[in-house]
């Protein structure tokens, strides 16, 4: 009987963005070749404003950390601006700030991103620097630079983690989720003491390891010629030694048997719950699911957790759910903050009420509707920068994906029904088998 | 009709290739010499479309500029009012009113507007700053009919219910007790309260206080709304996939109505008065890792005839990652993960701050290197180094104009201060041509080391004795609450 119901929803969701044909919206246009050394390049022209963006994803992150130097992977990606062997100390920035150009990174379990904002005519500085660090790093490496940016690091995690208001949680989730083998239970940031015994050795180490044309995908997007760019890319890093291959990491499924409950202190004022699963990984069976089903959890003032626990019954000052998703595997998370006089226990009695809720029934047509419909929103919004359009082209390619999958992508969720929605809160979600992790505020002393 | 040509200069460039005549045939791959950085092209000049002009039948101008990447149409519906325009005792008011509009508007309650604006993929915002408020639209152009509908409402026939008053104030009332325990909002908030005091309007954050939301109104917020938002003081921004043609009925049915009043006479902000000697402030977070750091004074107007000298400036000091403070204590000396240092530039003059997260036990060292840095830029700055910034800030700039939010944003940029129409066709040369004499002329001006506020937000017990030591000035001790004024 309910099966019949969701065929008739099937259709009532699917027709109306189909007519639409968002897909035609989502093209992106591109080329792609590998160099001898194995580097692959993704050309792709856009030439709205005459500039022009370098974005390099080397297939290496915090997952490939040895036990003993977690946090390897950021204080790596620190070390990459602090110069090569043609690029003084300080160079990398002061060349590209004078050319008015911005650059930054990032790291994350599974792959550190690089890129660099040029106008359209500093793009050849910008592949002479990256080509650089690519090839010859390890020519400027010293241990004083390696002990610079360790500081700087272990600044950024009291800034962002143990001076942060309930900072530390995250780390606490991730190390309850996931097994202790799991590369997915350490933190990005690291653990101090690991910071601490990072060497100069390490740093050689794990260059000649991970960073090598044939570990890396180069994107090049904005206001460029393509024959042009080609040469320049050839110019530039055909000359650099391939470099090992690296295999991918892998890691056994990993599952949560029971609850596993613990409470943090913290210098704040209000409680906050956490609850999280460990999911689909990312665009596995599940994973866009689950992001309709955040967003029916907590997508706006209608939303199911939201309109009953901030909206309602006040009871709450925040909630979010989310879908984190990684190439091993993901993680769910529910988080509220309890306003004064509430409890992490009412929070988690409301919460798991209404979860309850969609695990017995599932949401009204209009609510996965009006989540798909953001959805599709969020991808057009994407595509006015060729700074998300190149990092997203090699966030495709990283997958495994053709690297212009977007309109493929969008149709993981167009083509989603309530039922499944239903199905994958019942199977990915479940009361009895999570982490439980409250931050109570500290004893006034 | 305006058409925005921006030329840019770079120093010594070589012309070798303007885009976008560098069409070329595939070359062979030329043998890369590293010996030394490739040469740069001419810089690209940035073509903006134009900015289109037009006024609704009840006087309401509309800027609009196309942009067609996207399939998302931008509009803005800006109001000449904002946080600044509260008056004593009401601090808030604006803020509030902004947030209380998608709380009720025309036939719709809180929550069928919420659904309806989600459910077209739109986001709609409302919001204020100190100098203008706004209701911004941003939609997929297939579903603008449907959408600016929802805004109008919004923006023009809010209902201000108690029910989310209530709800809404117990909300801000609680974020603003949250934020105590948060280091890096104390500082901020300490900073301008302890520089402006609490009568000055930029003293108190733009939400306002505990006191004055608990007696706030919803006649409180009418009167502003009634007040504030009227035809001749606000003007559409629209940007993206659209034209003026298309959008002109459009607008006009719905905001086209709008019943034409009077524009409010608006009280300018007195500025407010300098410090007369420096003073240090220690705010009192026992066991913090880290000291989140604030120096500075009150700075200037938007309106300032030095605002093209201080970007550059600003840019040398605080500005991108080699700036100098930066330089100094991230790379150098690895006290923190960033320094940067702003001019907050409002109507009235906005403070003027350095700012830094610094480990805690080496709080006195950094704040030297603060001193040492905020003393030596009153010196002449090379000319490399003034060179770099300078063209940081010129070449940066087409990357400003990227998306149709940016593009409203500039727009807006415009109407609130009253920019003149060729302001961005004129702002690279002007950047170019800032000389090092200005440079350092703005520099005594407006950095005066000797008579900054220090707000040093950390745990006392360790930082005190290291502080007291600098003899910077005389230093006071407060809790967050006393910081805070609560």
């Amino acid at each position: 009987m309910r099966r019949r119901v969701f065929l008739v929803l099937l259709v009532l969701l699917v027709a109306p963005l189909a007519a639409q044909s968002p897909a035609a919206k989502l093209e992106v246009p591109f080329q792609q070749f590998k160099l001898a050394n194995g580097l692959n390049v993704i050309l792709h022209q856009d030439r709205s404003v005459p500039v022009a963006t370098v974005n390099i994803w080397y297939h290496v992150g915090s997952a490939n950390e040895k036990p003993g130097r977690t946090g390897f992977a950021h204080l790596f990606e620190h070390i990459m601006f602090e110069g090569s062997k043609n690029v003084k100390e300080g160079e990398f920035d002061t060349l590209l700030e004078g050319a008015g150009a911005s650059n930054n990174a990032s790291t994350a379990n599974d792959r550190t991103n690089y890129y660099i904002d040029v106008p359209a005519n500093a793009l050849e500085l910008a592949l002479f620097l990256d080509s650089d660090r690519m090839g010859y790093l390890l020519d400027a490496m010293s241990p004083a630079r390696v002990d610079g940016q360790r500081d700087v690091v272990k600044n950024e995690r009291r800034q962002s983690y143990e001076n942060r208001p309930y900072g530390m949680a995250s780390l606490e989730l991730d190390k309850m989720l996931w097994p202790a083998q799991h590369p997915y239970n350490w933190p990005v940031i690291g653990y101090m003491e690991d910071l601490t015994a990072a060497s100069h050795a390490d740093v050689v180490e794990f260059f000649k390891k991970y960073y090598a044309p044939a570990n890396a995908s180069l994107v090049i997007a904005g206001d460029i010629d393509h024959d042009r760019t080609r040469a320049l890319v050839e110019k530039w890093f055909a000359g650099l030694p391939a470099g090992p291959p690296v295999p991918r990491v892998t890691a056994p499924a990993a599952s949560l048997s029971a609850v596993k409950r613990a409470t943090l202190t913290d210098k704040v004022a209000l409680t906050r719950l956490h609850l999280g699963w460990l999911t689909p990984a990312l665009y596995a069976d599940g994973d866009a699911a689950l992001d309709v089903a955040s967003s029916v959890l907590s997508g706006g003032k209608n939303s199911r957790l939201y309109k009953r626990l901030v909206y309602d019954t006040q009871i709450a000052q925040d909630v979010y759910a989310i879908q984190q998703s990684a190439a091993l595997g993901s993680s769910f998370l529910i988080v509220a903050t309890a306003r004064p006089g509430h409890s992490a226990a009412e929070l988690q009695q409301a919460i798991d009420e209404e979860v309850d809720r969609l695990r017995r029934e599932p949401p009204d047509a209009r609510e996965v509707q009006r989540a798909l419909n953001q959805i599709e929103a969020s991808f057009y919004r994407r595509m006015e920068r060729v700074n998300s359009k190149a990092d997203q082209l090699n966030a495709y390619y990283f997958a495994g994906k053709p690297p212009d999958w977007f309109a493929e992508d969008l149709a993981r969720y167009t083509s989603l029904t309530a039922a499944q929605v239903q199905s994958a809160i019942v199977r990915w979600l479940p009361a009895d088998r999570r982490v439980e992790l409250v931050v109570e505020p500290e004893p006034k002393r | 009709m305006n058409r925005l040509v921006v030329a840019f200069l770079a120093g010594g460039a070589v012309a070798a290739c303007v885009a976008p005549a560098c069409t070329r045939a595939p070359e062979a791959p030329a043998a890369a010499d590293r010996s030394k950085p490739p040469a740069l092209g001419a810089a690209p000049a940035l073509t903006l479309p134009p900015i289109q002009r037009g006024a609704l039948s009840n006087g309401l101008q509309v800027l609009l500029v196309e942009s067609h990447e996207a399939p998302l149409v931008q509009v803005n519906l800006l109001i000449r009012a904002g946080s600044g325009d509260d008056p004593a005792g009401k601090f808030g008011v604006a803020s509030l009113a902004l947030a209380m509009l998608d709380e009720g508007a025309g036939a719709r309650s809180a929550l069928e507007i919420a659904d309806a604006v989600e459910f077209l993929g739109a986001d709609l915002s409302t919001t204020s700053s100190f100098d203008a408020s706004a209701v911004r639209l941003n939609v997929p152009v297939a579903r603008l009919t449907d959408a600016l509908p929802l805004m109008a409402d919004v923006a023009l026939r809010p209902t201000f219910p108690q029910t989310e008053l209530d709800r809404l104030r117990q909300e801000r009332i609680t974020a603003l007790l949250q934020a105590r325990d948060d280091a890096e909002s104390v500082a901020p908030t300490a900073f301008a309260r302890l520089l402006y005091g609490p009568s000055h309007r930029y003293g108190t954050d733009a939400m306002g206080t505990q006191a004055t939301l608990k007696a706030m109104s919803t006649g409180d917020l009418r009167s502003f709304h009634a007040a504030m938002v009227q035809p001749a003081n606000a003007v559409l921004v629209v940007t993206g996939d659209t034209t003026l043609d298309r959008m002109r009925p459009l607008l006009d049915q719905h905001f086209g109505g709008w019943k034409a009043g009077t524009a409010p006479a608006r009280t300018p902000i007195a500025a407010a008065p300098q410090p007369a000697q420096g003073q240090i402030y220690i705010v009192d977070m026992p066991g913090a890792e880290q000291s989140q750091i604030r120096i500075g004074w009150v700075g200037v107007p938007r309106s300032t005839p030095d605002y093209v000298t201080l970007q550059v400036l600003n840019t040398v000091l605080g500005g991108p990652f080699t700036s100098r403070l930066n330089l100094n204590l991230r790379e150098t000396h690895g006290y923190t993960y960033g320094a940067n240092s702003r001019f907050t530039m409002r109507l009235a003059p906005g403070p003027f701050a350095a700012a830094a997260g610094v480990q805690t036990d080496k709080t006195s060292e950094a704040l030297q290197e603060f001193f040492n840095e905020l003393n030596a830029i009153t010196k002449p700055v090379p000319a490399d180094e003034l060179g770099k910034a300078k063209n940081y800030v010129a070449l940066g700039f087409p990357a400003e104009f990227e998306t149709s939010q940016d593009l409203a944003s500039r727009l807006e940029e415009m109407v609130i201060y009253r920019l003149p129409d060729d302001y961005f066709e004129r702002y690279v040369a002007n950047i170019q041509s800032v000389t090092p004499e200005a440079v350092q002329q703005a520099a005594a001006t407006h950095i005066q080391p000797g008579r900054f506020a220090v707000v040093i937000v950390g745990d006392r017990k360790v930082i005190e004795p290291g502080i007291g030591a600098l003899k910077l000035g005389p230093v006071r001790v407060l809790s967050v609450a006393e910081a805070l004024g609560l």
